[in-house]
This record gives structure tokens, C-alpha cells and sequence, in this order.
């Protein structure tokens, strides 16, 4: 069930990606308007090819438009250079990635602390606030532990606990549950959804698979770079 | 900070640590080179710098070059000892020695091969004038003798030469009466007999030197304008500390451009090493990399990490050389002087120049082989990299 | 030829990776060729030797000389055909820097034992017939534009004062191995200006140069000549003229030991950039080896393509780097000048070339190709690199 704010958090209008691919010009997103309540919890599904992945780094500012606006709290951030988004990322962005995306060289607590680094906090504080969203996620126990001591779902975890630690206002997740079987899958989707409900965050996520997509309140469908409306969840 | 933290760095280098041994290795073979070359250098240097006194004049020939071309007759030493500014000894007598210098071939230690050593025959004054030198063994030749003292290094690299042995040459037996400890100087390669059986034994009328020493440091001047000044002498004088630097300067020179020269050519190998270490580790990665700019680090923050692990890289291939070099410090090496045509012993001198040169040589391979690859890495798109993953 | 087309697309795959190898081989080849053909031209002197001509000098060293009363005794020695002698001049030519050798010899009988010196027949009259005259070889000649009828100007250092010579012939050395480099003046002008200024050093000669007829005779004939001077005022050490430029080179030894322990480390560097090389090539296939083996190739399979691609890089590295040591070995001899008259790389350089760059791909893959060949199967496969 969406809450219509009267302001969006999101609010994208008119926004068209082109790639250049050997010389030619492929249109993977063709004038697209789009609006996201804050605390929503949005899935973009489409075939492959559809364009979802290609909005949802649009949105997360890895990725520039080639025209149009995404208003993001605000802020367009089609307008900003390359380092404002950098730090606009830092702060209002957490990531969760279909393969976890931890660095293999860190522990889970340093790979939680990593976004926290881009911040001016002194490293005590870092450490509490890294611990406290491992506590979130239910790991805290593992912080010592490396990547590869840890299972998938687990990794997810502190994945979740990296893209919450600098208390950003968006989370963008990119299949999250692609890597991992059905049950580990509804454990991490079911703290997702808590993220919204308990900690008001938004969310917008890919994913291919319908099951996922109802944990969600809004479905979002995309295919070759338009957007067909869908019933709400 | 926006910085990637060291940990990063240093746990990245040992999760490939095959790759980063092998990589450390090569750079620590150059650096070894590099070092040891000037150590080599700086050793011959050093030596013939502690041959020289500062207040000590060496006369020879006009244009001689070497002490060995050099002549200096009687009449000629007779004016010299006239000459304003010279020191005298307790008894009052001036400080001079007059020198016949020859070489004679002598077969080393080891190889039997014969090379070619210095005689020099000294007056009195010759051991007062060369305070460096002591004794280390038995005593002092006789004036008026056949008796001769070795050097240390002389004893160490030829055959024949120890204390109470006995040397033919100039259809002359020469007893070994005592071993020079020269402190490291050219003197310890050198055999020291009385000036005047030197002469005779060589049938010579000439003394090859002159040495002697200025009452005042700074009547160097007032000498050698007085030398200039007489038109019987075809003289020239200088102060022991730049003739023997000069005597030194031919191979010193040698040794260090052709070092340089080779040092630089092998670290094109280290440094290609380096290199390929360096884009594997970007190429692997990519997926932390997109991931690191998607958190909201910079390019640069990227750029400077696999910077730092490629001179981390460094500095540890650079600080293995320079152990290994300095261990070279307990060898002892001779070898023939070009400009003196004698055999020459001499150490390997690590000074905290050489080592800084080594470390500085060592970052600048570090940092010609990770440049390219981490300004790569810095290119990258986020979007690529996280596709590829 | 599957097999070698193969190893080759397999080399290229990564083409950077392969490429900066490749330049790695190229420069440790070549350097090691230079640095061996640098040694080889230390011992030019040695090549150059003839097994019909003794020398006789100083027993003492060669800084002393031996009476020119000497030279009729020698002749008269059995086995001796010729006699000639030289005395080491060392004048410098403007600088230190210009050094090359200069010989004061007698003319005749000097030019006589050395046919190698060709000289055309008009010059040389001229030149036994100058007393002030010089001979050059053409690499000197070349270096300083020097042309006949050219005055030389010699600041001498043994023998003092400024001396001028008129440059009446040049030689050109019979084959690569003679030295062009050198300068030689009659004696007979040296030893009058000896005679003014210090009488008792006149008539004296640095060394003697001894023909003889049967090399097999050169010890026995040494023996005579020492023997009718020993215990005399001016004994005397004979030996055949490569001996004689041996003790040079001996004199070097050091350095030498130095310059080859140095083109070791080279190699030695090289393959340890190629292991490095290797080991993450194999790394990356892992998954690509396991599949060959579930399909049922035998593990030495694994291992040769391994080995194969290794030695297929380290054979083009090798060729291109034996290829460039040429024109490099050239371009190095003529910056180098008088300091190394005679600089070629020789067969036995090239051959050794081969030698280290086949080692260099052997030794490299070894450890990578006996990691692969232990491979666990169903771990490879599961391998995602």
C-alpha cells in the first residue's frame, strides 16, 4: 500500500538513456516519468533487456541520463558533476548488490565501517555505529569474521548492514536474492521489508522473481525502456 | 578521510603472495645491483680519501699523473726542503720524505695470478707524515736494511707476504719484519721499505715523490707558488687529499656509471614485473572497484590504493635489496686501479646516501610500474564494473 | 599443429600481460648478450695473440726496463727467428679523455712480426723513413678525422714535454679481431730526447718482442731467454703473447666477476617476472584445466600446454632479443670507442642467448605446471576465477 506523500522523494520526469555501442546510438530508456513515495517499497521487474537495471543506477547516481531530471529528495542529481555525486552517494545511498559485494581483504565490521570512512566521524564512533547496524541485521556476533567464513545469506546481512550504516534516505538493491536459495531468500527479503516499516527507509529494487517482488508494496514493470503500470501489491 | 585504509593495501598484497614475492624479488635483485654498485664505488672512494692528510703536499712531476711516471732528483729535493711553510719533526728536522715508488709483480692468494703491487721506500719521516698507519705486527725496517713491512691487504691477497717471509726482487732477498694496519686507506696495499735501498736496489738516481707537510694548512699557496717560482724545478705540488682523490677517480667512476647504466636496464625487467602484478590485481577487482564508487569514493581514492600497493611493493623489494647489499659490507674486494696500474684492496661502503638512493630508486620503479594500472583502475565506469561482476 | 596454434592464441589472450613479458625477455636477453659480449671484448687482447711471437719483459714488473744490449743476446737465442721491441709512450692527445694506446717501436722489425697491421707500401717508406713520423690504425684515424700529412700533438706523461708527430701511414688490422686503435712512433726518437735530460735511463726498452719459428717451442725457448739473464742487474720473465695479455685481463678479474655474476642476476629477475606471469595464467584457467580433465585428458596434457605456452613466449621473447642485441652491441661500440677496440657478439653469446631464454621458460612454469597437473577435478570446476 503506497502512502502519497504530497512530495516525492523521487520524482523523475522525462528521462531517456542512450547508450553509444560501436559507433550507434541503442535507446535502452525512452522518456520515462516516474514517481516514489518516501518509505515506499518498489520492485522493477521487466525481461531481460527491459531497462530496469539500467533506471535503478540511474537512480542510484552510478550513471548519468542522457536527458531528463531525477529528483531525489530534492536535489536533481542529473545536474550534479562527478565528485558532488560521489559525496551525494555517500551520504543518501545505501547499495545492495546481487552478489554481496563485500571486499574479501576486510572483516565484516570493517566492511560495514567502509562508507563510514567517506564521512568525517572519528574512527571510535565509526566502530559503534558498524556494530550497531551489524545488531540490526543480527550479526553482530560474526563481526570478526571474513567474507569467506561466512555463508551467502550471511554476507547479504552485512551487505544490508553496509547500505544502512550512514543512515541513508534511499536503498537500491540489484537482485538481491539471485545468489541464494528460497529460505535464506525470504529471510533477507522479510529484513527489507522491516527496514521500511520499522526504520522508515524507501526502497527500490530489481528483481526477475514474482515471489520477491511480493514483499514489496508497489510493482513496477519496464519493458523495452517504457513503463506498463501494474496493480499495486 | 577519504582514503582507502592501509589494511586495505597491505591484506590485498598478502592474499596474492606468490604473486607479490615474486614481484618484490625482482625488484629487490635491482635494488641489490643498484646499491652494491655505489657501495663499490663509495668503497674506492673512501679508501683512497683516507690515504690523503690534510696538511700533507705531495710533489711530483709536472704533468707525471702517476706516482710511478714520476721523477725528482737530488738537487731537486735539496731545494724543496728549502721551501717556505714546511713542518718540522720533535727534533727539529723538517718533515719530508723522499720516495721511490715502483711495482713489482706478485702472484695473489687463490688464483696465482701475479699482479701488480706497490713499493715504496720512505725516509724517516715517511711513518711521522702518515699517521693513519700503526703497526699491527712485528715492528718497524731498519734503516740501512733489506728488511720491508706489508700492508695488511697485501698480506690478505698475495701469495708469499706474511711476517718473517721472505720476497725476492731487484736481485734482492727482503724480509717481511712487520704488517701495516693503514686503516683502511691505499697504504694497506702497499709494501714500505727504507728510501735509499729502494733506490739502490732498483739502480735508480731519482726519487719517484716527494711528500711532506705544511706547518700551517694554509701555506699550501705559499708553496706552490715558490715551486712555480724557481725555474730549475719542473715541479708541481698538491695536497695529498686531492691527489689521491684524483687517483681514485677513474674507476670510481667506472664502477658507478657502468652500475647506473645496468642497474637502470634491469629495472625495465622489475618494473614490467610490477606492471603485470599490477593491472592483474585492477583486472580481478573490478567488481570491488565499481563497488567502492558506488559507496561514494572517489577516482582518486581508487588511484592512490593501487598506487600505495605497488610502492608498498616496492618499499618491500627495495628494503630486501638493501639488506642484501649490506651484507656485502664483510666482503673485501681488490682489483687492479687504472691510474695507479697497482692492485688496489678496498671495501664495500653502505652510507646513508647510498641506502636513501636505493629506497628512492626502489619507490620510483614502484611507481613507474603501478601508475598505468591504477590510473586504469581509476578510469573505470561504475556501471562496468559492477556489470562484470 | 593444433597444439602449437593453440599455445600461441592461448599466449595472446591477454595480450598486455603477454606483451609486457615479452619486453621483460627482450631486455634481459639483450643485456645479458652485451654484458657478456663487454666481456669477451676485455679478452680482444688475448684473441688477437699469435702463437709465434714471445714477450719478454721486467721480472720485476712491467714498469721496468730491460737494456737495449739485450736485443742482440735474444736473437742469437735458438728458435728465435726475429726480435723487436716497444716502449709503452702514454702521452696524453688534448685529454684524459682521448686515451688510447701509443707504442714507441722499431720500426722495421716491429712491423715485421705484426703482418696483421696491413699498410700500403708508399706509406709505410714514408713512415720508416720519418723519424717524427706516427702510424694509426683506421679506427683512430676515423674517430679523430685524421688524415696523412696530419700533425699530432702528444703531451707525454712518462717521457715529459710536448711532442709532434707527423701522421705518415695508416693501418687497417687484417680481420675484426685487430685492434685500429692504437698509435705507434720510432723509438730511436723517443730514447735521443732520453739521452739529453737523464743519461742513465737511455737505451732502454719496455719490452721485447720475440719471434719464434715452432709454436710448440714457445716454453723452451721462454726458458732460454730468462735463463741467459738471470741473476743478472735486469732479469727477466718470458711468456707467449697471450699469456701476456691474460695477465692484463687478470688484473681485472674482479670487475669481471662482478659484470658476469651481474648478467645472471638478469636472467634471474626475468624469471621471476615469468613465473609471476605464468602462475596467474594458470590461476585464471583453473576452471579451464579441470574441464580438460573431466573430459578425460591425462594430466601431463595440462602440464604441457602449460609449458608450451611459457616456452613458445620465452622462444619470441629470446628471438627478438637476440635480434636486438646486434645493432645495440654496435651502437654500444661506438659510443665506447677506444676503450673497447674490438666489440662483437659472438656465436657462442648468441647460442647462450638461447640457452638462458629456454631456461627462463622452463623454470617458469614449473611450479604453475606442477600445481595444475594436482588439480582436484570437481574443485576446478567450481573454480569461479
Amino acid at each position: 500500500m503506497s502512502r502519497a506523500d504530497p512530495a516525492p522523494l523521487i520524482r523523475i520526469r522525462r528521462l531517456v538513456k542512450n547508450y553509444r555501442r560501436g559507433g550507434q546510438e541503442i535507446p535502452v530508456l525512452l522518456d520515462l516519468d516516474m514517481d516514489v513515495a518516501a518509505g515506499e517499497f518498489v520492485a522493477l521487474m521487466g525481461p531481460s533487456g527491459s531497462g530496469k537495471s539500467t533506471l535503478l543506477n540511474l537512480i542510484a547516481g552510478i550513471d548519468k541520463p542522457s536527458s531528463g531530471s531525477i529528483e531525489i529528495g530534492g536535489v536533481d542529481i542529473a545536474d550534479l558533476s562527478e565528485a558532488e555525486l560521489a559525496d551525494w552517494r555517500a551520504a543518501n545511498v545505501g547499495f545492495v548488490f546481487q552478489f554481496y559485494n563485500l571486499l574479501p581483504v576486510l572483516s565484516a565490521q570493517d566492511n560495514v565501517e567502509l562508507p563510514l570512512l567517506l564521512t568525517g566521524l572519528p574512527s571510535r564512533q565509526r566502530a559503534e555505529r558498524a556494530r550497531l547496524a551489524l545488531t540490526l541485521v543480527g550479526l553482530a556476533d560474526r563481526a570478526a569474521h571474513y567474507p569467506n567464513e561466512l555463508s551467502g545469506g550471511q554476507q547479504q546481512r552485512v551487505a544490508i548492514a553496509r547500505a544502512l550504516v550512514s543512515d541513508p534516505l534511499l536503498i537500491v538493491a540489484d537482485e538481491p536474492t539471485g545468489d541464494l536459495d528460497r529460505l535464506t531468500g525470504e529471510e533477507i527479503l522479510g529484513l527489507l521489508e522491516r527496514l521500511v516499516l520499522d526504520l522508515g527507509k524507501t526502497i527500490v529494487m530489481v528483481t526477475h522473481d514474482p515471489k520477491a517482488a511480493a514483499h514489496a508494496g508497489r510493482l513496477v514493470h519496464l519493458e523495452k525502456g517504457v513503463l506498463v503500470d501494474a496493480l499495486g501489491g | 578521510m577519504k582514503r582507502l585504509p592501509l589494511a586495505y593495501i597491505v591484506r590485498n598484497l598478502w592474499l596474492r603472495r606468490v604473486t607479490t614475492g615474486l614481484t618484490a624479488l625482482g625488484m629487490a635483485l635491482v635494488v641489490y645491483v643498484f646499491a652494491t654498485v655505489l657501495m663499490m664505488s663509495e668503497g674506492i672512494r673512501a679508501t683512497l680519501v683516507a690515504t690523503g692528510q690534510a696538511d700533507n703536499v705531495i710533489i711530483l712531476r709536472k704533468g707525471a699523473g702517476a706516482e710511478i711516471n714520476s721523477a725528482v732528483g737530488r738537487e731537486q729535493v735539496g731545494i724543496i726542503e728549502t721551501l717556505p711553510g714546511i713542518a718540522s719533526d720533535a727534533l727539529g728536522r723538517p718533515l719530508v720524505s723522499r720516495e721511490p715508488v715502483v711495482l713489482i709483480n706478485l702472484p695473489k692468494r687463490g688464483s696465482g695470478k701475479p699482479s701488480n703491487v706497490t713499493v715504496r721506500g720512505t725516509s724517516e719521516a715517511g711513518g711521522e707524515l702518515r699517521p693513519q698507519v700503526r703497526l699491527s705486527e712485528g715492528r718497524m725496517f731498519r734503516r740501512g736494511t733489506s728488511e720491508i713491512v706489508a700492508g695488511s691487504a697485501v698480506v690478505a691477497g698475495f701469495q708469499g707476504v706474511g711476517l718473517g717471509q721472505t720476497l725476492r726482487f731487484a736481485g734482492r732477498d727482503w724480509l717481511v719484519v712487520g704488517v701495516l694496519d693503514a686503516g683502511r686507506s691505499g697504504f694497506d696495499s702497499e709494501l714500505w721499505g727504507d728510501s735509499e735501498q729502494m733506490l739502490q736496489a732498483f739502480r735508480r738516481t731519482s726519487f719517484s715523490t716527494v711528500v711532506l707537510r705544511l706547518a700551517n694548512e694554509n701555506g699550501f699557496d705559499r708553496l706552490r707558488q715558490a715551486l712555480e717560482d724557481d725555474p730549475r724545478l719542473a715541479l708541481e705540488a698538491k695536497p695529498e687529499r686531492v691527489f689521491y682523490a684524483e687517483q681514485s677517480e677513474a674507476l670510481a667512476t667506472f664502477i658507478r656509471l657502468l652500475g647506473s647504466a645496468l642497474a637502470v636496464v634491469f629495472s625495465i625487467g622489475a618494473v614490467v614485473g610490477a606492471m603485470i602484478t599490477m593491472f592483474a590485481a585492477v583486472a580481478a577487482r573490478s567488481g570491488e572497484i565499481g563497488t567502492l564508487r558506488a559507496l561514494g569514493f572517489r577516482r582518486s581514492a581508487v588511484l592512490l590504493a593501487f598506487l600505495g600497493e605497488s610502492l608498498l611493493l616496492a618499499v618491500l623489494g627495495g628494503a630486501l635489496g638493501l639488506l642484501a647489499a649490506s651484507a656485502m659490507q664483510a666482503f673485501d674486494i681488490s682489483t687492479t686501479n687504472f691510474q695507479t696500474f697497482a692492485e688496489l684492496a678496498f671495501r664495500f661502503v653502505l652510507t646513508p646516501t647510498i641506502a636513501v638512493q636505493a629506497m628512492a630508486f626502489a619507490l620510483a620503479m614502484g611507481v613507474v610500474g603501478g601508475v598505468i594500472p591504477a590510473w586504469r583502475a581509476a578510469r573505470l565506469e561504475i556501471a562496468e564494473c559492477l556489470r562484470a561482476v | 599443429m593444433f597444439l602449437l596454434r593453440l599455445l600461441l592464441k592461448n599466449a595472446f589472450r591477454h595480450k598486455l600481460r603477454t606483451v609486457l613479458t615479452l619486453i621483460g625477455l627482450v631486455v634481459a636477453i639483450c643485456a645479458f648478450g652485451l654484458l657478456r659480449t663487454i666481456i669477451d671484448a676485455w679478452y680482444a687482447g688475448v684473441e688477437a695473440s699469435s702463437s709465434t711471437r714471445l714477450v719478454t719483459r721486467s721480472s720485476i714488473s712491467l714498469t721496468f726496463q730491460l737494456p737495449l744490449g739485450y736485443a742482440q743476446r735474444i736473437r742469437a737465442v735458438d728458435g728465435v727467428r726475429a726480435i723487436s721491441w716497444a716502449n709503452w709512450f702514454g702521452g696524453v692527445y688534448i685529454t684524459e679523455r682521448n686515451f688510447f694506446p701509443q707504442f714507441a717501436i722499431d720500426p722495421a722489425s716491429y712491423l715485421a712480426l705484426y703482418p696483421e697491421y696491413v699498410i700500403a707500401d708508399a706509406e709505410k717508406l714514408a713512415f720508416l723513413r720519418d723519424r717524427q713520423a706516427a702510424v694509426v690504425g683506421r679506427g683512430l684515424a676515423n674517430k679523430f678525422g685524421w688524415r696523412i700529412g696530419d700533425t699530432i700533438p702528444l703531451r707525454g706523461t712518462i717521457y715529459p714535454g710536448t711532442w709532434t708527430f707527423n701522421l705518415r701511414a695508416i693501418y687497417d688490422g687484417v680481420d675484426a679481431k685487430t685492434d685500429e686503435n692504437q698509435m705507434f712512433v720510432h723509438w730511436s726518437l723517443i730514447n735521443e730526447s732520453v739521452r739529453q735530460s737523464t743519461r742513465r735511463a737511455a737505451d732502454s726498452v719496455g719490452v721485447y718482442i720475440v719471434g719464434i719459428d715452432e709454436p710448440n717451442n714457445a716454453a723452451l725457448i721462454s726458458q732460454r731467454i730468462d735463463a741467459l739473464f738471470a741473476n743478472s742487474l735486469a732479469e727477466t720473465l718470458t711468456e707467449t703473447e697471450k699469456a701476456f695479455q691474460l695477465s692484463f685481463v687478470s688484473m681485472s678479474e674482479a670487475i669481471l666477476v662482478a659484470i658476469q655474476a651481474v648478467s645472471l642476476i638478469i636472467i634471474v629477475i626475468i624469471m621471476a617476472v615469468m613465473a609471476n606471469t605464468m602462475t596467474m595464467t594458470a590461476r585464471e584457467r583453473l576452471a579451464e584445466y579441470a574441464t580438460l580433465r573431466a573430459l578425460g585428458f591425462p594430466p601431463g596434457f595440462v602440464v604441457r600446454l602449460l609449458y608450451g605456452e611459457s616456452l613458445l613466449i620465452a622462444a619470441i621473447g629470446g628471438a627478438l632479443g637476440v635480434a636486438a642485441t646486434l645493432p645495440l652491441a654496435a651502437a654500444f661500440a661506438r659510443a665506447a670507442g677506444t676503450l673497447f677496440p674490438v666489440f662483437q657478439v659472438s656465436a657462442l653469446t648468441m647460442a647462450l642467448q638461447w640457452l638462458a631464454a629456454l631456461i627462463v621458460g622452463s623454470v617458469a612454469a614449473a611450479w604453475p605446471a606442477w600445481r595444475m597437473s594436482r588439480i582436484d577435478i570437481v574443485d576446478g570446476l567450481r573454480h569461479v576465477a
